[in-house]
């Protein structure tokens, strides 16, 4: 069911996340988070904290960043990148939507 | 290169100061190994006494907790008492048998208080004033009230009759000498303090020689020469101190008083250095943290080769920390014929002011009921300045200098760079000043963490924040609230205030009103606002899911990898054969890794995958069993014994108390977890008494407890009162944690909580004001119409079943 299109892959609809919040999408051993913000864009990052591998996913979304539940290091949304005082960073991966339909490409994006 | 061994027998405040300075100097110059008989961190001693009075707690006493010795690498054994040095081999043993070699040794042994050898000296009930444990054996002693005797009326001895009346106990100060604190105060600001304390409910008898303690069995009463006999239940000797030196002596030492060492703390062997109160600097011990600190400088000094500051000897002041009154000495203050002096007596004011003056310097100055310029004076005592030209104006201080206003900050404002704020740690005016501006200081708190001006006795608080203010300007404002977090300026508590007052009842309503600074928040203050919203509009708020940690928005406790654990409620931690089948079945059939029993009576099973979580609900709800919250800011579990069903002992159903309670109660939300415990009888085998809320049932009813702690901070409960009747419990109990819940700031336990608003409060609105009580107890009930709905239930009938699975599962082809 996941239809392609290009490199981009249908994961879902946006609907499906709630705002302030995060889906999972899983491909094989891997982990990705789409979260969706209280302003309804949507990014994707792999599921895990750059700091102790927490599941960024199961955390609470604020401003374009989401807060690890494990141990609160305070993620961008969009960079991927501790924020603060903390350092690291988690591979960030494209997504879009094409109306509702959330399309994400598995080709991580480039971190500058 | 192996690093140099460095062992230091003593964990007091004169080492870790030594240690601080060593790690700046020459940070890993040497492998650190700490033996500290008491079985604990470095605590800050001089704050014993606000400990004793009830104001301040351990916790905020210490100066290093565990974390600094793990940051720096020291290794600190603690309740490790060390027996023996043996020099030829360059080792010490513990009693324990624990073995260290040293290349330096330093010993800060301390000191011990001395004891007169009066007959019935040993008595259970007589105590002496040193440390932490001394502290506790008081306040333990003055729980049941009663009379405690003080012997000695110097600074030590007055701090703890103080601290002793604050816990409630009628205390007597006896006194051998004529008048109070005779070596800090001359005989009229002996007199002044005198008719303070006993205007307080104190006794004093001074020229009163003790000359037995009365048992037979335990203190009873003191008996003076003259015959006089008093009534005592608790007996405290402070009548000194003497250096520690038993140790050193033993390694064969050169010792007198205290253990001699020369002006770089080095003892007769070269390789064992001594600090502190046990060691002995030109004939003179020392027992006043100024001077000790200064030695632990010079002693950090030595140890990493450097030999260019000598110690000094140098005058010190002295504040007496006994809340409200104010008193201050420094220099010596003895008449003598070369001598003048300058009194200011203001009866009506209780203001009392001498300056001892010696050829038109301050060698000298006592202070009674004004002490701001107490610095001042101690500047000039220590500069030695000539002060003829002001000598008119010069008893009504600094600001009065040159005829400007009395303003304290002018005062402040005026001080000299080198003139001497905090005492305790010898840090300067501009030390202060250059550090706030340098480091961009806003706090208090910054300022104590960077120069440690007042961080030991806090006596110069007032004087810190003033030159913060003179500083920092109008930014400063030492009134100002911790804000909730970045996205506000509003602490917890206007928050709570004005979602009532205004009404406010979703987040997004809260952050337009209250004016937040960010579009949605952040992960400190929503789940608080979550919280207040649920707690105050219970029939109204729809609950932020998106808003609540992880454990609370699905119910179950993340693990460190992710998956989950999942408890269920065990009711008073009762179970039986068919909850344990099930739970038995259930751990098979899901290959859940771990099983354990938890502290609070019930069984976790760790390591389920969150995909699974709702079919195992729905297994354990077959059985019978609703969520246990153990991942809830919210009622946990009362634990119970077994009470007059089983037990001997028992004197109520503690068991069926605590199931009404749990079955009363679970499911609501709370500021910080809630755990409770009913015990059946006064042997307390259901521990309430460090729980939240805690019962010890007793013949005549129930003692109901609150605002204990055993976590990061351990504190025994508070008694709320005692009732008569189960249904009496239930209600005072509901409805001091609804006045918690109403009030707490998010995240605030109980304990916290209730030591902010004050215990006396929360008995007066629980146990006097029924009315008061009733409400309370009217408002959890109609909460917990919405509150108790069971969410295990819910989820393993589907609700938000999306959050458990994956949005999609790609193939690994999609991929390619």
């Amino acid at each position: 069911m996941n239809a392609m299109t290009g490199s981009w892959l249908r994961v879902g609809d946006i609907n499906d996340i709630p705002r302030r919040g995060a889906r999972c999408v899983k491909h094989g051993d891997m982990t990705i988070a789409v979260f969706r913000t209280h302003d309804d864009r949507v990014y994707a990052l792999e599921d895990k904290c750059p700091h102790r591998n927490g599941p960024l996913s199961q955390g609470i979304v604020h401003d374009g960043c989401v807060t690890c539940p494990l141990h609160n290091w305070v993620i961008s949304l969009e960079t991927g990148r501790a924020t603060g005082a903390d350092e690291g960073a988690t591979t960030t991966y494209p997504v879009r939507l094409d109306g509702t339909t959330i399309l994400l490409s598995l080709k991580p994006a480039k971190v500058d | 290169m192996a690093k140099d061994k460095l062992v230091i027998i003593g964990n007091g405040m004169a080492p870790g100061r030594m240690l601080e300075h060593l790690f700046e100097k020459a940070p890993d110059a040497y492998d650190v190994t700490i033996f500290n008989a008491e079985p604990r961190v470095n605590y800050d001693r001089i704050m014993l006494s606000p400990v004793l009075a009830g104001e301040k707690s351990y916790e905020e006493i210490v100066i290093h907790g565990d974390g600094w010795y793990a940051e720096h690498g020291v290794m600190l054994y603690k309740g490790h008492k060390i027996v023996e040095i043996d020099r030829t081999a360059k080792t010490v043993r513990s009693e324990h048998g624990e073995v260290a070699p040293y290349d330096k040794l330093v010993i800060a042994t301390g000191s011990m208080p001395f004891v007169i050898p009066v007959p019935g000296h040993n008595l259970p009930g007589v105590l002496t004033y040193r440390d932490l444990d001394d502290v506790n054996a008081m306040l333990l002693a003055a729980r049941d009230g009663g009379d405690a005797v003080v012997i000695g009326g110097g600074l030590l001895g007055l701090e703890a009759a103080a601290g002793l009346m604050n816990q409630g106990m009628k205390v007597t100060v006896v006194h051998l000498m004529p008048t109070l604190m005779e070596r800090q105060l001359d005989t009229a600001a002996g007199y002044l303090l005198q008719r303070e304390l006993e205007s307080r409910g104190m006794t004093v008898l001074t020229k009163a020689n003790t000359k037995e303690i009365v048992g037979p069995d335990k203190v009873r009463a003191l008996r003076l020469e003259d015959g006089t006999e008093i009534k005592a239940d608790l007996v405290i000797m402070a009548v000194g101190i003497r250096p520690n030196g038993i140790l050193a002596k033993e390694a064969g030492l050169d010792v007198n008083r205290g253990i001699v060492v020369d002006a770089h703390m080095r003892t007769s062997d070269p390789d064992i250095l001594s600090v502190g109160e046990c060691a002995e600097v030109s004939g003179i011990c020392y027992g006043l943290v100024a001077p000790l600190y200064q030695m632990a400088n010079v002693a950090a000094d030595t140890l990493a080769g450097d030999a260019s500051r000598p110690f000094k000897d140098s005058s010190t002041a002295t504040r007496l920390k006994v809340t409200g009154v104010n008193l201050y000495s420094a220099g010596d203050f003895a008449e003598g014929e070369d001598r003048e002096e300058i009194v200011l007596r203001d009866a009506t004011a209780g203001v009392y002011k001498r300056l001892v003056l010696k050829d038109n310097k301050v060698i000298g100055a006592v202070l009674y009921g004004e002490t701001a310029d107490g610095p001042w004076f101690f500047d000039l005592i220590k500069n030695g300045e000539d002060i003829a030209e002001k000598r008119e104006t010069l008893i009504f201080g600094q600001a009065y200098q040159g005829g400007s206003p009395l303003d304290p900050m002018a005062a402040v404002a005026a001080l000299p760079d080198e003139a001497e704020i905090c005492g305790c740690n010898g840090v300067c005016k501009s030390k202060i000043v250059s550090t706030i501006t340098s480091k961009g200081l806003t706090s208090l708190d910054d300022v104590r963490a960077h120069t440690k001006a007042s961080a030991s006795c806090g006596s110069c608080t007032g004087l810190v924040e003033q030159l913060m203010a003179l500083t920092l300007g109008d930014s400063y404002n030492p009134a100002a609230v911790q804000p909730m977090c970045t996205c506000t300026d509003l602490g917890h508590d206007d928050v709570r205030r004005l979602i009532i007052a205004k009404e406010l009842k979703t987040i997004p309503q809260v952050m337009q009103e209250l004016e937040w600074k960010t579009s949605c928040g952040c992960a400190k203050c929503r789940p608080a606002l979550n919280y207040y919203l649920v707690c105050d509009w219970p029939s109204e708020y729809a609950d932020d899911y998106q808003s609540r940690f992880i454990n609370e928005r699905v119910h179950a406790n993340i693990q460190k990898d992710g998956t989950y654990s999942v408890v269920p409620r065990m009711w008073g931690g009762v179970t039986s054969a068919a909850e344990l089948r099930a739970i038995a079945d259930v751990v098979d059939k899901y290959a859940i890794p771990t099983v354990k029993v938890t502290g609070g009576q019930r069984i976790d099973m760790l390591g389920v995958k969150k995909e699974d979580l709702p079919a195992v609900w729905g297994d354990l709800g077959r059985a019978g069993f609703v969520s246990g919250h153990a991942y809830a800011k919210g009622l946990r579990t009362v634990k119970t014994c077994v009470g007059t069903d089983w037990c001997r002992f028992g004197t109520q159903d503690s068991t069926g108390l605590g199931i009404r309670i749990e079955k009363f109660m679970w499911g609501s939300w709370t500021p910080a977890k809630v755990k409770m415990a009913v015990s059946g009888c006064p042997r307390n085998c259901a521990e309430a008494t460090c729980k939240d809320v805690g019962v010890i049932c007793v013949d005549s009813g129930f003692e109901i407890h609150f605002a204990g702690a055993a976590g990061l901070d351990i504190k025994g409960t508070e008694v709320l009162g005692l009732v008569k009747t189960e249904d009496e419990a239930l209600e005072h109990i509901v409805a001091v944690v609804q006045m918690y819940r109403e009030q707490a700031r998010y995240l605030e336990r109980i304990y916290k909580w209730a030591k902010r608003v004050g215990y006396d409060e929360i008995r007066r609105q629980i146990m006097e004001d029924d009315e008061r009580r009733k409400a309370y107890f009217d408002r959890f009930v109609f909460s917990q119409k919405f509150a108790q709905v069971d969410p295990w239930s819910e989820r393993a009938s589907g609700k938000d079943k999306h959050e458990f699975k994956p949005m999609a599962t790609l193939s690994l082809e999609a991929a390619e």
